[in-house]
């Protein structure tokens, strides 16, 4: 492990915010630790979808199948098993669809990628409730724990972190190499010797776990485990949507999304409780005509702006 | 140049939005808030059974001049959210009411799903959670769980048992014969019905000669009715929800299926169902039921359709009513906001309500009604627990 100065630097700064961010609930357990809690719990989502869909430029809509079935993995066993134990099933079972559709799938491209991972959550969906009515007669399931809001606060925060850092070593790995290189363009990767399928689909799996994991984590608070609201297919869009307004170059980018947007929406919904849809509407066109490139684009111009004047004004003194 | 007009549009819409929701209020007023689906999956049925009930509640006790608290008589302010049917928004606007907005009372959200997701909250916060849109067979275990839930819209099983006991009741008056098709949605909610249901059936005697489970949101339920109408049942039972109860009765009457007692679940006793289906809707079953001759609950309809606009459906509707004159006769009961003291009084008061006199035994309503039936464009009750003005049940005559 050879860390440089910068990496040393952004290690600290990101650990001094998690650090801070893990001291929110000391200060309030109402609304804006409820707030905080959606805020984490879809940062961690965009993040773990930037993972696979960031370098890679598939546009994934399965997490409401991941996160579904994370829900899931905790509301059948949690009676039986210690908790721990079923976030590691959830990521497990997480990432044995990952891979099992990565392996049908990823050597499609383009628009069929995004459409059958739409209609993967649906079929999910439908299996489970398929299985749930031929073996139980019960299909909601209860989740009672004695976890508050503070606990899957601080649960999920870990779980951003975790995903943080294993972007980053994957980054710096032979993996996150070919992913590069897949990027800008799988057809010159295939023919410098990059197993592009087994890359993608080993990424994809990773991504699945911790989307999954994520739902595991929120089962306790849902409290009423019911297939609709598990494998909500708005979990899906959200998380395009967010991780699209932050800008997925870069793996901090989603978060720079996650946070005004859920923020914003929360304005939203709170003043127009009658007229939301449309209000939301608004915003989106107004998002995607101002700001295409997202929120990290906006600041990498402004940043190239700044450098050019910096030039520019130094090369007036040289003149 | 359009660029620089939707900024403007957009700014001014900001400083909108940080504009103080309610106007300066002078007056003491009794802060209620509300959280329920206006939109998502769930929207459709919160805006006919939910939303208009408490827009007739504050409006009907505002108009009395407010609820009387000790010495004072206070107007009630409503402050509403939409949860969009989603769990993390719905615990979301319940923190918010109870923590920014600091309300006095909460009206009880939407739907089992969204009750159960948000009862810890509700709970830890004191106030009193009287729900009226949940019907699952966990409410004696919720409200043991959670001493300040009160249940008043029963149980599956007793939704399910009526079913089968008005079954029993036409087969007895020699109106239908034993055989029986037996469908369900395959959801919590058909599950348990199905569960509770097919013993039932089975313990009075009948025989199931079709048994089918369909997922939630099925378009297409011809197949359904073909094979049910290939087992030439008597009788035809369909634990559904609104989508599927329309979709069921739609094919049911095109193909013909003969049956002399056609049953379907949430959805019948809505006022769209006897407008889409007519004079066809005469002699369906249905989960639900009213006294459409009781004096008060004329009296409610007709106020209900004045003030809102909507005409209530005939089960939950008037339930959703009874549940806020609870929650008002309580406070009013009590002389206090204090919240203990209001569960206290729910707990031990009867309360007089739309749906005649309502007490609660361990926190769970016993008076209800289980099955309706249309006659003539109005949705009569024909079996209940604990109400009287039941009618007979009658034979469906065909779908003309």
């Amino acid at each position: 492990m050879n860390l440089t100065s910068h990496e040393i630097r952004i290690g600290l700064a990101g650990a001094a915010v998690a650090a801070l961010a893990a001291t929110l609930p000391l200060f309030d357990q109402g609304y804006y630790l409820s707030i905080s809690v959606n805020i984490m719990l879809y940062a961690a989502l965009c993040t773990a979808w930037t993972l696979f869909s960031g370098p890679t430029h598939y546009i994934s809509l399965a997490t409401a199948a991941f996160f579904g079935l994370g829900t899931y993995s905790v509301g059948l066993w949690i009676n039986h098993l210690p908790y721990p134990v079923l976030v590691g099933i959830a990521a497990l079972v997480s990432a044995s669809l990952a891979g099992l559709v990565g392996a049908a799938t990823l050597r499609l491209s383009g628009v069929y990628f995004v459409i059958f991972t739409l209609g993967l959550a649906e079929l999910v969906r439908q299996l489970v409730t398929w299985a749930q009515a031929k073996f139980t007669t019960r299909m909601g399931l209860y989740v009672f724990t004695d976890m508050t809001e503070e606990h899957i606060y601080w649960m999920l925060l870990a779980l951003t972190v975790a995903v943080f850092i294993t972007g980053w070593a994957i980054n710096r790995s032979r993996l996150g190499f070919a992913m590069q290189v897949i990027g800008n363009d799988e057809t010159v990767a295939k023919h410098v010797g990059i197993d592009t399928a087994r890359a993608k689909i080993v990424l994809f799996m990773v991504s699945g776990a911790f989307i999954g994991i994520a739902g595991a984590i929120s089962a306790p608070r849902y409290a009423y485990i019911e297939p609709p609201s598990a494998f909500n297919p708005m979990i899906s869009f959200l998380v395009v949507i967010m991780a699209l307004l932050g800008g997925t170059k870069r793996l901090w980018g989603p978060l720079v999304g996650v946070v005004p947007f859920t923020i914003v929406m929360d304005i939203v919904s709170a003043r127009f409780p009658n007229h939301t849809s449309i209000v939301i509407g608004l915003a989106f066109l107004a998002i995607v005509y101002f700001i295409p490139n997202g929120v990290t684009g906006l600041i990498e111009q402004a940043r190239a702006k700044w450098q050019a004047r910096q030039t520019a004004v130094g090369e007036e003194k040289a003149a | 140049m359009l660029r620089r007009t939707l900024l403007a549009l957009a700014a001014s819409a900001a400083t909108l939005a940080m504009l103080p929701a309610a106007g300066l209020a002078q007056d003491e007023v009794l802060k209620i808030g509300a959280s329920a689906p206006k939109t998502g999956p769930l929207g459709g049925g919160g805006a006919t059974s939910h939303w208009p009930n408490i827009q007739l509640w504050v409006n009907d006790v505002n108009e009395r001049g407010g609820i009387k608290v000790g010495d004072k008589q206070l107007k009630v302010e409503l402050i509403e959210y939409d949860d969009k049917t989603s769990a993390e928004e719905a615990i979301k606007n319940i923190q918010r009411l109870a923590t920014v907005d600091n309300v006095d009372f909460i009206v009880t959200p939407y739907s089992t799903g969204l009750n159960v997701a948000t009862a810890p909250l509700i709970a830890r916060y004191g106030y009193p959670h009287i729900t009226t849109s949940a019907i699952t067979d966990g409410v004696e275990e919720f409200a043991e769980r959670w001493p300040n839930s009160f249940w008043m819209l029963g149980t599956s099983r007793e939704l399910a048992v009526g079913a089968a006991e008005t079954l029993t009741r036409l087969r007895d008056a020699g109106h239908i014969g034993n055989k029986v098709a037996l469908v369900h949605v395959a959801d919590a909610f058909g599950l348990e019905l199905a569960g509770a249901g097919k013993p039932a059936l089975e313990e009075a005697g009948f025989e199931i000669v079709y048994e089918a489970s369909y997922p939630f949101g099925t378009q297409d339920v011809a197949p359904i009715i073909s094979q049910a109408k290939a087992a030439a049942p008597d009788a035809f039972v369909g634990f559904s929800y609104p989508g599927d109860t329309f979709a069921l009765t739609e094919q049911a009457q095109i193909q013909g299926l003969d049956v002399g007692a056609f049953y379907v679940g949430v959805g019948a006793s809505f006022p769209a169902y006897a407008g889409r289906f007519g004079a066809a809707a005469n002699g369906v079953l249905g989960a639900g039921g009213t006294n459409p001759d009781d004096a008060t609950i004329q009296e409610y309809r007709a106020r209900h359709k004045e003030v809102t606009g909507a005409e209530p459906d005939y089960w939950a509707s008037a339930v959703t009513y009874s549940g806020l004159q609870v929650l008002e006769q309580a406070i009013e009961q009590a002389g206090t906001k204090d919240r203990a003291a209001v569960i206290e009084a729910i707990k031990t008061g009867t309360f007089d309500t739309v749906m005649g006199p309502i007490k609660f035994e361990n926190n769970v309503n016993r008076s209800l009604w289980t099955v309706g039936q249309w006659k003539d464009g109005v949705f009569h009750g024909v079996a209940a627990n604990g109400i009287d003005g039941a009618i007979e049940p009658v034979r469906k005559e065909g779908w003309e």
